[in-house]
């Protein structure tokens, strides 16, 4: 989730830069359709994909509709009975809204603690490693999870920590002696689990923009350091950390823009049974909801509520990140 | 501070100074082990007899050297035909995405072309806000493409972020021999085909790959889209067999079997499903610091 690409800033004057050769505006429909010839391949390349945005992005947009009403398949979208905010008054004060929001949160504020600093603190150390090769080995070796499926590294996690064989569970269990605890089954360790696999998968990748920002700074600047008798710690301090703030601060405000999304695949793939309880997140109850038991309205009006919290987030966080001189996602 | 600290050239010789370079090394090698260890042992698991696994604390290499797993994998029908369209939805689905996005991302690199902000501005609001799940499953139920391969690739076809990535991409090239193209009497397709695309294989390269990946791990898509098993990927197979939630005993009931290794066969369905991503691994990492850091490059 921290190493989106970060795209540029879109200017919606762009219009104006049209050649000067190109034909001046007197009546519109008629330079439209001089326009429309004009570019005319260029036009037939972008329709494909304007055909893909407007069937599989905008068209279930339009489908958010049933979230106000109670979509019958048979009726379909505009036949289905509209019954205004029912199904989000269902949410609010059914019983599963408070359990929701708590643990997706919850998962939330972890990530924060725990994921966000560590592609900082591993990009700083390997700034310092010294010996090359091994630099280059620790990176080659570090961000190969991060193209690993969701379901590779549940299966990992089972096969690691599962009661019969799992070696990391043994092991704990040789440590501490007692009864054999089923971590991946358990409620208790469902969250713990979730964040020692997003470290496991995340951390490496996150280091290579940290890396980026660190490979910029000016050599210069170290040596006039060093000349003036700074230490290695306070090279550190002065130079090094001031150079990699910027990052951090888009890359805090970037991640606090999807603070409600917590990645489906891995959660719904390490949700039993037995955690139910605690592993239950909007993006997994949606699915369950919908899919499962075939509430396409409520489902809907839930994946909306989440929806629409994830854009107040990401515009606000743009927003902080603008008013802190940083370059936004807009 | 010591008069003889000062005399010093590098001020790396400090006790501290070294005592943090050993400790550096001894922690990002033990990060390095802790991220492919895991990968190493289900290597190991998958050619260890059952006994072994389930006996043996940890080990990289097995007492005795086995290849039943993959024996029973390759010869039941499931895994074959999992494996089989996987395969088959990785390179279809990766040569229609990357259609789509080069042919879309060409003219949004055309600042002169009319209506372009307004099409970039649809792509950019689906990256905040999107229809989500299950209109999104609707959509692909109404289309007809449930239970078909299709409903694998085409709701995937492009990623707003590539997409961009790629038309900042196009911008950057230069515009001259695009100028003396279309002097010499081409059309913007012939531009595009016989003088930006030549031009674009390093990015096609990366994207190609991306894409693979992206469709080689999907998960969601065949969970959502796919239920029937005869149609699953590796990912299903792979999530029925070892996840925590599994389903197991569903999926071994369908292998047409009497006795087979259990356990190993999970080790060795981790394994085939990962085997092709760390196969192409090395060129994924030749690429993808190119695709991360273009991303951030300006207009």
């Amino acid at each position: 989730m921290a190493t989106d690409l970060v795209p540029e800033v879109v200017q919606p004057a762009a219009d104006s830069s049209r050649p000067a050769s190109a034909p001046r505006r007197r009546r519109r429909t008629k330079s439209l359709g001089r326009d429309l010839w004009r570019y005319r391949w260029l036009y037939l390349l972008l329709l494909p994909g304007l055909v893909y945005f407007v069937v599989f992005k905008y068209l279930p947009m339009y489908g958010l509709t049933i979230a106000f009403k109670d979509y019958v398949p048979f009726l379909g979208y505009s036949g289905s009975e509209w019954v205004g905010l029912k199904h989000f008054q269902e949410l609010f004060t059914g019983p599963d809204f408070g359990r929701l929001m708590f643990n997706t949160l919850l998962l939330a504020v972890l990530t924060i603690v725990f994921v966000f600093p560590a592609p900082i603190v591993v990009a700083l150390l390997l700034n310092e490693l010294r010996i090359n090769v091994l630099k280059r080995s620790v990176q080659s070796l570090v961000y190969i999870p991060h193209f690993l499926s969701w379901t590779i590294v549940a299966s990992l996690t089972y096969l690691l920590f599962s009661v019969d064989f799992g070696v990391i569970a043994n092991w704990i269990h040789g440590l501490v002696g007692g009864q054999k605890t089923d971590y991946v089954a358990q409620a208790d360790w469902f969250r713990p689990l979730i964040v020692l696999q997003l470290l496991w998968k995340q951390t490496g990748w996150g280091t290579i923009i940290y890396l980026a920002a660190l490979a910029g700074v000016d050599s210069q600047l170290y040596e006039a350091a060093r000349v003036d008798g700074a230490g290695r710690w306070r090279q550190f301090w002065h130079i090094t950390l001031p150079a990699i703030r910027p990052t951090i601060v888009v890359m805090a405000i970037l991640t606090s823009g999807h603070l409600m999304d917590s990645g489906f695949e891995q959660i719904w793939l390490m949700t039993t049974s037995l955690n139910r309880d605690v592993a239950d997140v909007f993006d997994t109850f949606v699915y369950y909801i919908g899919i499962t038991q075939g509430s396409f309205s409520y489902a809907t009006a839930v994946g909306l509520f989440k929806g629409l919290i994830g854009v107040v987030l990401i515009f606000g966080s743009n927003f902080l990140a603008k008013r802190m001189g940083q370059r936004g996602l807009f | 501070m010591k008069p003889i600290m000062k005399q010093r050239v590098r001020y790396y010789d400090s006790v501290g100074s070294r005592v943090f370079d050993v400790l550096n090394v001894v922690v990002l090698t033990a990060l390095a082990l802790v991220t492919v260890l895991p990968l190493l042992y289900v290597l190991a698991g998958s050619f260890a007899t059952e006994s072994e696994i389930s006996s043996r604390p940890f080990f990289l290499w097995p007492h005795k050297f086995v290849t039943d797993t993959y024996h029973y994998i390759f010869s039941t029908d499931t895994f074959v035909r999992a494996l089989l369209t996987t395969v088959g939805v990785t390179a279809v689905g990766t040569v229609i995405q990357l259609l789509l996005t080069l042919t879309m991302a060409y003219p949004l690199a055309k600042r002169f072309l009319p209506g372009r902000a307004l099409v970039l501005n649809l792509v950019i609001f689906t990256l905040v806000f999107s229809g989500g799940m299950i209109p999104t499953y609707l959509v692909v139920r109404d289309l007809g493409l449930l239970d078909s391969y299709w409903a694998l690739m085409l709701p995937l076809a492009i990623n707003p972020f590539y997409l961009i990535v790629v038309k900042s991409f196009f911008q950057e090239l230069p515009e001259a021999l695009e100028e003396a193209a279309r002097i010499d009497g081409c059309n913007e397709l012939n531009v595009f085909l016989r003088i930006v695309l030549p031009l674009s294989k390093p990015i096609i390269a990366t994207f190609s790959l991306f894409y693979a990946v992206g469709i080689w791990n999907d998960y969601m898509s065949p969970l959502l889209y796919i239920d029937d098993s005869k149609k699953w990927t590796l990912q299903m197979i792979v999530r029925q067999l070892t996840a925590a939630n599994a389903d197991s005993a569903n999926v071994l009931q369908q292998l047409e079997t009497v006795t087979f290794p259990e356990q190993g066969l999970k080790f060795a369905v981790v394994v085939v499903a990962t085997l092709p991503i760390l196969f192409f691994y090395p060129f994924l990492q030749k690429h993808f610091a190119k695709g991360v850091l273009i991303g951030s490059v300006k207009e």
